[in-house]
C-alpha cells in the first residue's frame, strides 16, 4: 500500500473515532438542555455528568490528532483549508472554546446557571454543523483559487441544498449516536426512569437520520456527479451500513441487548463513513487536491506512519484503562463510586 | 482592515492567543510535578497535610487544564488558518514532532481523567501515585515536542530548498537541530519554576491574609524548596541558551543586548535608554560580562548588530524584554535562597510578613517572566517566521476578515479568563484547608491545631 492511502486511512479512522466520541458528547448537551426544558433533568443529567466530564479531554485529543495529522500528511490541505475556512475554522473554535470551558466551569456550582445550559446544548448542534463545512466545500465548487490565495464562496455555501443537507444529517446523526449510546449506558446503570427516556429519544431520531442520508446522497448527485458514480459502484457498502441500522433499531425496539445496538450503531457508521471516504477518493478537495498531489515527501511520511504505529501501541492499552473505570466499572456506572 | 495590514493583524492574533494559552500551558506542564511531589510526600511520611495539599492543588489545575486545552485547540488550528502557506511549506518538515506531540496530550489526557476520578478509588495509595507519572511525562513531553518546533524555526535545518519546495527531508534532524537543547531545557525548567512560584505565591498570600496553618507553612516550604531548584535550573538554562543565540542567531542576541559594534570584552547594558542616534545613555553598564554570558569567557568576541543586514535585523525593544525577564530571574532566586537560609537558620524567620509578600510576588512575576521571554525570543526572531528562509510576511493569510477575528478572540479569551478567575473563587472560597483536613482527616487536624497553639 502506498503511503497516502496508509495516511489517509489513518487519519479516517481518527475521525470515525472522534465523530463517534464526540457525537456522544454533543447529543448529550442537547439532551440535557431538552431534558431540562421538559422538567426531566433529575432523571437523566446525572447519568450524563458521570460519563462525561471525565472523557471531554480525550474527545478533543481525537479532533486535535486529526487535523494535526492532516496537515502533516498532506500539507497541501493547510493552505487551501487553511486559507478558505478561516471564519467557519475560527466559529468552530470559538464553540469549541464554549463548550470546553462548560465542562470546567459548570462542574463547580454553576449547574443551575440556565444561560450555560443553553450554551451547552446549542453548541452541541452548531459545532457538528460549522466542522461539516469541511466536509462540504471538500466536493468542490464552493471555493475559487485565484492568482495568490483561495477565497470560500459564501454566497454559494449558504444557498447550496448539499450543504444544507450535510448539515442536517450531521445534526441528526449526532443525536441518534448520542441517544443510542445513552440507552446503552442508561442500561447498564440499572437506572429505569433514565432508560424509558434515553430510549424514546433513541427510537425518534433514527427515522431522521435515515432520511438525512437519502437527502445527502441526492443532493450529492448534483453537486458532485463523479464521487456520486463512485458511491454508487460501493452501493453494497451503504445497503450493509443500512442493515446495521436495521438490526439496532430492531435490538432496541425490543428492549433487550442494548449494547450490541450500540455495536451495530458503530458499525453503520462506521461502514457508511469509510464507503463515503473511499469513494471521495483520490480527491480531498475537489478539484484541487488529490492525495497522490499532495502528500508529504516519502522520509516524513514513514516517520508518520512509524510514529503512529508506536503512538498506538501506547495509546490502546490507556485507553483500555481509561474505559475499564469510567464505562465498564459497573460500581462507577451505577454511581457508587 | 482597521487600517492595518493583514500580517500586522495576523501576527497580534497570533501573539494575543499564544501568549494566553503560554499562562495555561505553563502551568499545565508544571502543577502536575509539584502535585505528583506533594502525593508521594504524603504517602511517604504519611501526612495527609501533603496528600490533602496535592487534592487541593489537582482541583484548581482542572481549571487551568481546561483553558489550556481549549487555546490549545484553538492555536493548532490557527497555525494553519492564518498561516496557511507557512504550514504549507514547513509541514513538510517539522510534522513529525507536531504529530508527535498530539500523541502526548491524548497520554496526558486519559491518565488526568483517571486520576481526577480515582482518588479513594484505590487500596493501596501509592496506585493513585503511579497514575500522576503519566501525567507529568505526557505534560512534559509536550513541551518537549512544541519547543523543538520552535526551535526549528529558529535554526531550520534537515531539507534542501530547491524552487520552493523542500528536498531531501529528514524529519529527525529538523527535530533536532541547534536550538533544539538549550529551548527544550529552558522552556521546560521554567515551566517548572513558574507552577512552583505561584503555589508558593497562593500559600504565603494566604499565611498573610488568613493566618494560614500548619498545612500552609508546609506547603510554602515544599514550593519554596522547588522554586530554589527550579530557578537554579532556570538561570543555568539560560545562560546556556545565550550562548547557543551567540553561535547561531547572533542578531538575536545582539538586538537583545544593545550591542552595535563587534568587539572583545563586550559590557553587559542594563536597562537603559537609547537616544536618537541609537546610542546607550542611563544603563547600568556590567564590564565583559556580555562576553562571558555569551561565550563564557570575560575577553571573547561578541558579534555586533552591525553584522546583520539593516532589513533582517529585530526590533531593538526587545532589550527590555530580556531584561525584565532575567532581573525576575535572579529576583526569585535570590528570595528563595533566603527563605531558606531563614528556615534552615535556628534564629530565623522565614514568615516575615515583608518577606511573604516579596514570596507573593514570585507568582505573577514568574508568569510575567514567561511571557517576556516569549515576546523576547519570537519577536527577536523578525522579520523571519522561518530564519533565513521565509519572512512573516510570505507566511501569513491574505483573507481580509483577519481583523473581525482578532476581535472575536479577544472577546472570547476575556471570557475565558474571567470564568477561569470566577471558576477558581467558587471552587475555594468558603472551603478553606482546615475545614477540609477536618472533614477528611480529623486525626491529623487535631494534631495540627494542637501543634499551632
Ligand atoms: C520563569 C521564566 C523565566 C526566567 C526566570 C528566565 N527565563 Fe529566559 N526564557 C523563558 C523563561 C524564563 C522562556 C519563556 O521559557 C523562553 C522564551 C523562549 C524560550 O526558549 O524560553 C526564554 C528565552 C530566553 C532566551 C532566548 C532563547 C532563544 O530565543 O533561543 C535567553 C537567551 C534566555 N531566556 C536567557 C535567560 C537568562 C540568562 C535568565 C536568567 C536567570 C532567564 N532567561 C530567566
Ligand atoms: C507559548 C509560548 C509562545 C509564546 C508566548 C509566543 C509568542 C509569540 C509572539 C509574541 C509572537 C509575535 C511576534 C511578532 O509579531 O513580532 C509570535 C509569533 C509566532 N510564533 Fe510564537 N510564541 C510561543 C511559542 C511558539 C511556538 C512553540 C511556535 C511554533 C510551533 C510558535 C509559532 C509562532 C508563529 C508561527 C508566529 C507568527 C510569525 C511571527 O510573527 O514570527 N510560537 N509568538
Ligand atoms: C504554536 C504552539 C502551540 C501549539 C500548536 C499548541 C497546541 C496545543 C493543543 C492543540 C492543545 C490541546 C490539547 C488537547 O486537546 O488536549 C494544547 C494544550 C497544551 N499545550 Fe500547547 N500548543 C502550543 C504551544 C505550547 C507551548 C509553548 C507549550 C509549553 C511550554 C504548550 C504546552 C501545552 C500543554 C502542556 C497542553 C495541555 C494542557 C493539558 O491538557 O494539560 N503548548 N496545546
Amino acid at each position: 500500500m502506498s503511503y497516502e492511502i496508509i495516511g489517509i486511512s489513518v487519519l479516517w479512522f481518527f475521525l470515525y473515532g472522534y465523530l463517534i466520541v464526540a457525537s456522544v458528547d454533543f447529543g448529550a448537551g442537547f439532551f440535557a438542555y431538552y431534558a431540562r426544558m421538559t422538567k426531566k433533568d433529575h432523571l437523566i443529567n446525572q447519568l450524563i455528568s458521570r460519563y462525561l466530564s471525565p472523557v471531554w479531554e480525550v474527545t478533543n485529543v481525537f479532533f486535535v490528532f486529526f487535523f494535526v495529522g492532516l496537515v502533516g500528511f498532506f500539507p497541501d490541505m493547510a493552505y487551501y483549508f487553511g486559507q478558505s475556512l478561516l471564519i467557519p475554522g475560527s466559529i468552530a473554535i470559538v464553540l469549541i472554546a464554549i463548550r470546553g470551558s462548560f465542562y470546567a466551569f459548570e462542574n463547580y456550582g454553576s449547574k443551575d446557571n440556565s444561560l450555560y445550559m443553553f450554551l451547552y446544548g446549542a453548541t452541541g448542534l452548531l459545532i457538528p454543523a460549522s466542522l461539516s463545512t469541511a466536509l462540504t466545500i471538500s466536493e468542490g465548487g464552493f471555493i475559487e483559487e485565484t492568482e495568490n490565495d483561495v477565497q470560500l464562496l459564501y454566497g454559494e455555501l449558504f444557498s447550496n441544498p448539499y450543504s444544507w443537507s450535510v448539515v442536517f444529517l450531521a445534526i441528526v446523526s449526532v443525536l441518534y449516536i448520542s441517544a443510542m449510546f445513552l440507552t446503552y449506558y442508561a442500561h447498564r446503570a440499572g437506572d429505569r426512569p433514565a432508560l424509558e427516556i434515553v430510549r424514546k429519544y433513541a427510537l425518534f431520531w433514527s427515522s431522521p437520520t435515515i432520511i438525512a442520508s437519502l437527502t445527502t446522497f441526492i443532493a450529492l448527485s448534483q453537486q458532485n456527479p463523479e464521487h456520486f458514480q463512485r458511491a454508487m459502484d460501493l452501493w453494497w457498502v451503504f445497503g450493509i451500513s443500512v442493515g446495521f441500522f436495521i438490526t439496532a433499531l430492531f435490538l432496541v425496539y425490543t428492549g433487550k441487548f442494548y449494547g450490541w445496538a450500540f455495536i451495530a450503531v458503530m458499525l453503520q457508521f462506521f461502514v457508511a463513513f469509510f464507503g463515503y471516504g473511499a469513494s471521495h477518493l483520490p480527491y480531498l478537495l475537489y478539484p484541487y487536491v488529490t492525495i497522490s498531489n499532495a502528500v508529504t515527501n516519502e522520509s516524513m511520511a514513514v516517520a508518520l506512519v512509524i510514529v503512529f504505529i508506536a503512538g498506538l501501541l501506547l495509546l490502546i492499552p490507556s485507553l483500555i484503562l481509561l474505559m475499564r473505570m469510567f464505562l465498564f466499572d459497573a460500581d462507577y456506572v451505577k454511581g457508587e463510586k | 482592515m482597521f487600517g492595518f495590514e493583514t500580517v500586522e493583524v495576523s501576527r497580534a492574533l497570533t501573539a494575543m492567543t499564544l501568549l494566553f494559552h503560554a499562562i495555561f500551558a505553563t502551568l499545565g506542564v508544571g502543577v502536575p510535578v509539584l502535585v505528583s511531589i506533594a502525593e508521594f510526600i504524603g504517602i511517604k511520611r504519611k501526612d495527609p497535610h501533603y496528600t490533602l495539599l496535592a487534592r487541593r492543588w489537582t482541583r484548581g489545575y482542572t481549571i487551568t487544564v481546561a483553558v489550556g486545552v481549549v487555546t490549545g485547540t484553538a492555536i493548532g488550528l490557527q497555525l494553519s488558518l492564518i498561516w496557511p502557506s507557512f504550514m504549507r511549506l514547513a509541514g513538510n518538515v517539522i510534522a513529525l514532532p507536531l504529530f508527535m506531540e498530539t500523541f502526548a496530550f491524548f497520554f496526558e489526557a486519559i491518565f488526568l481523567g483517571i486520576y481526577l476520578y480515582t482518588w479513594d478509588r484505590f487500596k493501596k495509595p501509592i496506585y493513585h501515585w503511579l497514575l500522576s507519572i503519566p501525567v507529568v511525562i505526557g505534560g512534559t513531553m509536550s513541551a518537549f515536542f512544541i519547543t523543538t518546533v520552535n526551535s526549528f524555526m529558529n535554526t531550520p535545518q534537515g531539507f534542501e530548498l530547491e524552487e520552493g519546495r523542500f528536498t531531501s527531508v529528514d524529519p529527525l534532524a529538523a527535530m533536532f537541530n541547534p536550538a533544539t537543547p538549550t529551548k527544550v531545557f529552558h522552556v521546560i525548567s521554567s515551566s517548572y519554576l513558574t507552577a512552583a512560584a505561584v503555589l508558593a505565591g497562593i500559600a504565603a498570600f494566604i499565611i498573610l491574609i488568613k493566618k494560614g496553618s500548619l498545612y500552609h507553612k508546609k506547603a510554602l516550604k515544599l514550593t519554596m524548596t522547588a522554586t530554589f531548584i527550579f530557578a537554579m535550573l532556570t538561570a543555568l538554562a539560560g545562560d546556556l541558551s545565550a550562548k547557543f543565540l551567540a553561535e547561531h542567531q547572533p542578531e538575536k542576541l545582539a538586538a537583545g543586548e544593545w550591542h552595535f559594534e563587534s568587539e572583545e570584552g563586550a559590557d553587559l547594558v542594563v536597562f537603559g535608554t537609547l537616544n536618537e542616534n541609537n546610542e546607550v545613555e542611563n544603563a547600568i553598564r556590567i564590564p565583559n560580562a556580555l562576553s562571558f554570558l555569551a561565550h563564557g569567557d570575560f575577553n571573547a568576541e561578541v558579534e555586533g548588530l552591525e553584522e546583520t543586514p539593516e532589513n533582517e535585523r529585530p526590533p531593538l525593544w526587545i532589550h527590555y524584554m530580556f531584561d525584565l525577564m532575567v532581573s525576575i530571574g535572579f529576583y526569585t532566586l535570590g528570595i528563595s535562597l533566603l527563605f531558606l537560609v531563614l528556615w534552615k537558620w535556628k534564629k530565623g524567620n522565614p514568615f516575615h510578613p515583608i518577606l511573604l509578600w516579596g514570596v507573593a510576588a514570585t507568582g505573577p512575576l514568574t508568569m510575567l517572566a514567561i511571557e517576556f521571554g516569549w515576546i523576547y525570543a519570537e519577536v527577536g526572531r523578525q522579520p523571519w517566521i522561518l530564519r533565513g528562509f521565509m519572512t512573516v510576511a510570505e507566511g501569513s493569510t491574505t483573507s481580509p476578515y483577519i481583523g473581525w477575528m482578532f476581535a472575536l478572540f479577544a472577546a472570547v479569551y476575556l471570557v475565558l479568563a474571567v470564568g477561569c478567575l470566577l471558576t477558581l473563587r467558587k471552587i475555594f472560597k468558603g472551603k478553606p484547608a482546615e475545614l477540609e483536613l477536618e472533614h477528611r482527616f480529623p486525626n491529623t487536624a487535631a494534631a495540627s491545631r494542637e501543634g499551632q497553639s
